[in-house]
């Protein structure tokens, strides 16, 4: 696990664009994003993703930065949400005037108070300790959120009306795009502000005590102390991420709370990578992406989630980002061009492997789950029935030609990685 | 003057087994001291409790006069004793800048800031640069210290010990599994680093040993039968027979 900044940080004097160059071009693509992807499906993507951006950064503070596994850190996003949702009640009544768009940082305020009480002693340990914990207080929160019904709503939960604050420049927040800039004003102001953590003495001890948490006690840190303040700030984003979810779809319900929201933001850190600091920002995008996306095209989505996910784990631990930071070094010798072409002929039978694996659990889904009379099924805008033997039979040639194919090309792919990455190998050809 | 450390009584036991049985022990202000002993005679679980990795079944230790029996190892650290390992014990996925660093921190007074950026920290940085020339390793700074030779970990390990400027330095077997030109590297380092400062080292190499310490204690099945010179240490019968006899039978 390395941070991409590595090698910038350790020297002082960077120079200004390299340092400020990433957070430039960060803020032009969040302006301009709205104007590439204007349709009501799109805005709604995108404010979805920047709320899972906030939200897989925050975890990723517990457990890429400081070393804790949590299985209940939506407890923090859901109540965040909840406060900022009472907040815009009041705010509605009148009995209190700010405007709408500070409303996460009551979210951030009641993420921080409850990262405090709980932190408190959850931080004692790490690992299994520290995991079970707070898979626990998830379960606690949860059960709380059906029995305190005043704040929490019961099961048809807290709803609000973001269109009731006072106006800031005309904007009231009727529209999605306007949520959509206030979102990405929070993105990048909260992106930054974590990033900038992971650069103090705090951050670095996170990493130190992540890394080897004995040895932080005889430099004089106390581990548990260490991991308290990343939880607490963690918990504080995450609070964030979950107002900015409040005012974005102006209900929160116990769901946004409980071990699943929890399950799915660990997923987005670790299929993004969490030992980068951008890689639970990759995990949030592509996971928004996939649930907004394929969920229209497959009522299974979830499974081919889930089967990425494990894939992940025991493939590709470093994660999607992990995957693009291993071709830095053929990048630096200029050297990627080389592997082009041995990614495709990896990558069109890889791909018709995949194709004939999905159709036959897609296929398998639709005999289960329609009615006995209905065999016909459509399939990327193909009609066929699924009692007739040829849709079976083209599935299955694409997925064993496709898995033979990939077993075949798999040495050369690796020869001509090894080239890509052998610093003497390319000097002769060069 | 009062005694670097003190150990008085000391104790451990775990479970039935006693492995450190009634330790007393005085190291002067700025001596080098070595502590021998066979293997399994309890030279890192002493060096575990003067640190406070385990906490004592019995008896004290104090550092320059003050208790320090049962403190958390940071708290031991912060009255101005460090120490290092015997199995290296760095940050693997931290750079040895990082590394060293870190182990700066504390003592620069930057506790659990959350407000100061290091990178910008002119002084942390440049003092940092100093420590990680010292024990030579300026040219691989940006590289993760998991990756470091063995003798190179040794070294930061060292480093990272003695980067805060403790007076008190512990270290565990420092030329432990290292060559013959990187050991002599390594005490230079040693050396250099601890000028002027209180060292208590663990250390097989007999030759390093003599050649290193003004006193060397023996410690034998938990007991210490000698504190000496080591002119005197050579000549004692006692240590003779239960110690470098033993190593000659084998």
């Amino acid at each position: 696990m390395s941070e991409i900044t590595k090698t910038s940080a350790a020297t002082v004097s960077t120079p200004a664009l390299k340092r400020y160059g990433p957070w430039i071009g960060f803020l032009i693509v969040l302006l301009i994003l709205p104007y590439i992807f204007s349709s009501n499906v799109g805005v709604y993507t995108m404010n979805l993703m920047g709320i899972f951006i906030i939200f897989a950064l925050s975890y990723n503070m517990l457990l890429g930065q400081g070393g804790m596994l949590s299985f209940g850190h939506a407890v923090y996003f859901g109540l965040g949400g909840f406060m900022s949702v009472h907040f815009m009640n009041y705010l509605e009544d009148g009995s209190f005037v700010f405007p709408m768009w500070l409303l996460p940082i009551f979210g951030g305020a009641i993420g921080l108070v409850f990262a405090i009480i709980i932190g408190s002693f959850s931080t004692r340990r790490a690992g299994t300790v520290f995991a079970m914990i707070s898979l626990g207080v998830g379960e606690l929160m949860a059960a709380s959120s059906l029995i305190f019904v005043a704040f929490f709503g019961g099961e048809e939960g807290v709803s609000g009306d973001r269109t009731m604050g006072p106006p800031l420049f005309g904007v009231n927040f009727g529209q999605d795009v306007q949520v959509y800039y206030l979102i990405a004003a929070w993105v990048f102001v909260t992106v930054m502000l974590m990033y900038l953590f992971s650069r103090t003495p705090a951050g670095r001890l996170a990493n130190a005590v992540r890394d080897n948490a004995e040895r932080a006690e005889f430099i004089g840190y106390s581990q548990r102390k260490v991991r308290f303040v990343s939880f607490c700030a963690s918990g504080f984003f995450a609070g964030i991420a979950g107002g900015l979810f409040a005012i974005n779809f102006e209900i929160v319900t116990e769901e946004n709370l409980n071990a699943l929201t929890s399950g799915v933001v660990l997923l987005m850190a670790y299929i993004g990578g969490v030992g980068f600091f951008i890689g639970p920002i990759v995990g949030a995008v592509l996971f928004t992406l996939l649930q907004s996306i394929l969920s229209n095209y497959t009522d299974i989505w979830q499974l081919y989630v889930g089967v990425m996910f494990v894939l992940t784990v025991m493939f590709v631990p470093q994660g999607l980002t992990g995957i693009m930071m291993m071709h830095t070094p053929a990048w630096r010798m200029k050297r990627v061009g080389g592997l082009v072409v041995p990614y495709i002929r990896m990558g069109v039978p890889a791909l018709a492997m995949l194709a004939g694996i999905a159709g036959f659990l897609e296929m398998i889904h639709h005999v289960r789950g329609s009615p006995a009379d209905e065999t016909m099924m459509s399939l990327m805008g193909i009609e066929f029935s699924t009692h007739s033997i040829m849709p079976w039979v083209t599935v299955a040639v694409l997925a064993l030609v496709g898995g033979y194919l990939v077993r075949n090309q798999a040495p050369q792919l690796k020869e001509a990685w090894e080239t890509a990455n052998n610093p003497d190998a390319g000097g002769k050809e060069a | 003057m009062t005694a670097a450390i003190e150990l008085k009584g000391l104790r451990k036991r775990f479970g039935p087994t006693e492995i450190i049985r009634g330790v007393d022990l005085e190291i002067h202000n700025g001596e080098r001291h070595a502590i021998i002993g066979p293997n399994g005679a309890g030279k890192s679980t002493l060096f575990h409790l003067i640190s406070g990795r385990y906490g004592l079944s019995g008896g004290s230790v104090s550092l320059h006069g003050e208790d320090i029996s049962n403190l958390p190892p940071y708290e031991i650290y912060r009255k101005g004793l460090s120490r290092s390992f015997q199995v290296t014990n760095i940050f693997p996925n931290m750079s040895v800048f990082e590394n060293v660093r870190c182990g700066l921190m504390w003592v620069k007074d930057y506790k659990y800031s959350f407000w100061h950026l290091v990178d910008r920290e002119r002084e942390l940085n440049q003092r940092t640069a100093e420590v990680i020339e010292e024990i030579g390793l300026t040219s691989r700074q940006h590289i993760p210290a998991g990756v470091l030779t063995y003798a190179e970990q040794r070294a930061l390990e060292i480093g990272i010990s003695a980067a805060g400027g403790a007076d008190v330095i512990m270290l565990d077997e420092p030329t432990a599994g290292m060559s013959h030109s990187e050991t002599d590297q390594a005490i230079a380092l040693i050396r250099k680093i601890t000028d002027g400062k209180t060292l208590v080292m663990v250390e097989h190499d007999m030759g390093v040993v003599f050649d290193v310490a003004d006193r060397i204690s023996v410690l034998v099945y938990g007991e210490i039968i000698a504190t000496d010179t080591p002119e005197n240490i050579r000549n004692n019968k006692a240590v003779q027979e239960a110690y470098l006899g033993a190593e000659a039978e084998e």
